[in-house]
């Protein structure tokens, strides 16, 4: 757990974006708090606290006073338009580029894409 | 009086000598005798109310400079300061101070010849701030019969006397020095779980000091590295890990992503290179690695100490 290149804090709020954005975490649900937190994955609370801060600065959770964090209402909605923008970046950009390296013309890509999509909507 | 706000401290260019540390040559003229010198102009600033961690190897002077907070040594010069924010004082002959300061050591810090509930009694009275219901939840969690003498203990137990003493003192400044020493990995484990939960519950400042880097590097805030008698580094946790990384790939993508960074280490296993480097990588960078399927990864604590201590350079 939490052995990735980012610092520890990093990695903790992405774990808890990726619950909201699974429906793992739902809105208005409360999160564990700092304490739960540094107990369960021997952790300095100090390092969940950082997550947790940034968090609430983004949205994602709230505080209740005396209460702990909970997630914020909307909060899986602007995950997921914040991750709609950048999978074109971060996602798709790489392996058109990839593809470009591969020698695949794009038309090539398009239909690919196209006959993916087909058999999607058939599926369902 | 009892103190209950965290303490911090304060070193500044503090040396100690141990021993007869003075000869005097032939011809007359007095020499300093190098092997007794445990510090060597050591200064720092311990944050009140974090978790720091106190690495070194063996013989760096880590014990005393523990030793020092607790009053136990005092300074051939420099000066030591322990205490809540703002009313920071010299700790030794200072009951003010050292009543708010316990140092657990490997032994355990108990009386050779009593059975264990008496040095309980002992601490019970002597502390202000000593839980005794978290000392009795402790001893039974670690399986300890305090109607035995130390003696009569195994050293894993004795070990966990000493934490369980050193978590119910609840003190200010509580410095566990080495304290795991003979503890097997399921006790050790379960002192850290209790030490952040006790620590989340009751704040306070918990020196730790240790050679098992990889398992109680998470739990610090702080990081403090001493080498020979010296302050190598002390800064957030944090920022210590980003002090390096590594890179795996193919060798050529690898070394144009490297660039002119220091190399702490290389391996190669056929056509593939890792290479662990000091310094951080541009997000531009980050890029480049990704697009040329380079992988970036962290150094863990260990391996960054082991690099920095062992070849005596110093990180600006």
């Amino acid at each position: 757990m939490f052995d990735g290149p980012e610092p520890i804090y990093i990695q903790i709020a992405q774990m808890i974006r990726a619950q909201v954005l699974a429906g793992e975490l739902k809105e208005e649900e409360q999160v564990m708090s700092t304490t739960q937190f540094a107990t369960t994955f021997r952790i300095n609370p100090a390092t969940a606290q950082k997550a947790f801060a940034g968090l609430v600065e983004e949205g994602v959770l709230y505080k209740r006073r005396g209460l702990g964090m909970f997630v914020a209402p909307q909060a899986r909605e602007r995950l997921l338009a914040d991750h709609r923008k950048r999978y074109f970046e971060e996602v798709l950009a790489p392996a058109l580029q990839q593809a470009d390296i591969l020698g695949i013309p794009t038309e090539d890509v398009v239909a690919y894409v196209l006959g993916a999509d087909k058999k999607k909507t058939e599926e369902s | 009086m009892t103190t209950t706000a965290p303490f911090g401290a304060r070193l500044d260019d503090v040396v100690v000598h141990f021993g007869r540390s003075h000869r005097v040559l032939q011809n007359g003229t007095m020499v300093r005798d190098e092997a007794s010198t445990a510090l060597d102009g050591a200064s720092l600033t311990i944050r009140p109310g974090a978790i720091t961690g106190v690495l070194g190897r063996n013989g760096a002077g880590k014990t005393t400079m523990l030793s020092l907070l607790a009053a136990f040594t005092r300074p051939t010069s420099g000066s030591v300061l322990v205490g809540p924010e703002g009313a920071q004082e010299d700790p030794w002959e200072n009951p003010w101070i050292t009543s708010g300061t316990q140092l657990v050591r490997e032994s355990g810090d108990l009386m050779t010849d009593e059975k264990v509930s008496t040095s309980l009694r002992y601490y019970a009275d002597m502390r202000p701030s000593w839980s005794a219901e978290t000392a009795e939840r402790l001893l039974d969690l670690f399986e300890v019969d305090v109607r035995k003498k130390p003696s009569a203990l195994s050293r894993g137990k004795r070990s966990a006397v000493g934490a369980s003493i050193g978590l119910a003192t609840r003190a200010p400044l509580t410095i566990f020095d080495e304290v795991y020493l003979g503890m097997d990995a399921p006790t050790r484990y379960a002192f850290y779980d209790e030490l952040l939960a006790d620590y989340a519950e009751h704040p306070r400042t918990i020196l730790l000091s240790s050679h098992l880097v990889e398992e109680v590097e998470r739990l610090f805030e702080d990081v403090v590295v001493i080498d020979r008698g010296r302050v190598l580094l002390a800064e957030p946790a944090d920022e210590m890990r980003a002090r390096g990384f590594s890179l795996t790939g193919t060798k050529d993508a690898v070394e144009r992503i490297a660039g002119g960074r220091r190399v702490l280490h290389r391996q190669q296993l056929g056509a593939t290179v890792q290479v662990t480097l000091e310094g951080a990588l541009e997000d531009t960078e980050r890029a480049a690695a990704r697009e040329a399927g380079v992988e970036v990864g962290s150094v863990p604590v260990q391996d960054l100490f082991v690099r920095l201590t062992g070849s005596g350079n110093v990180p600006s």
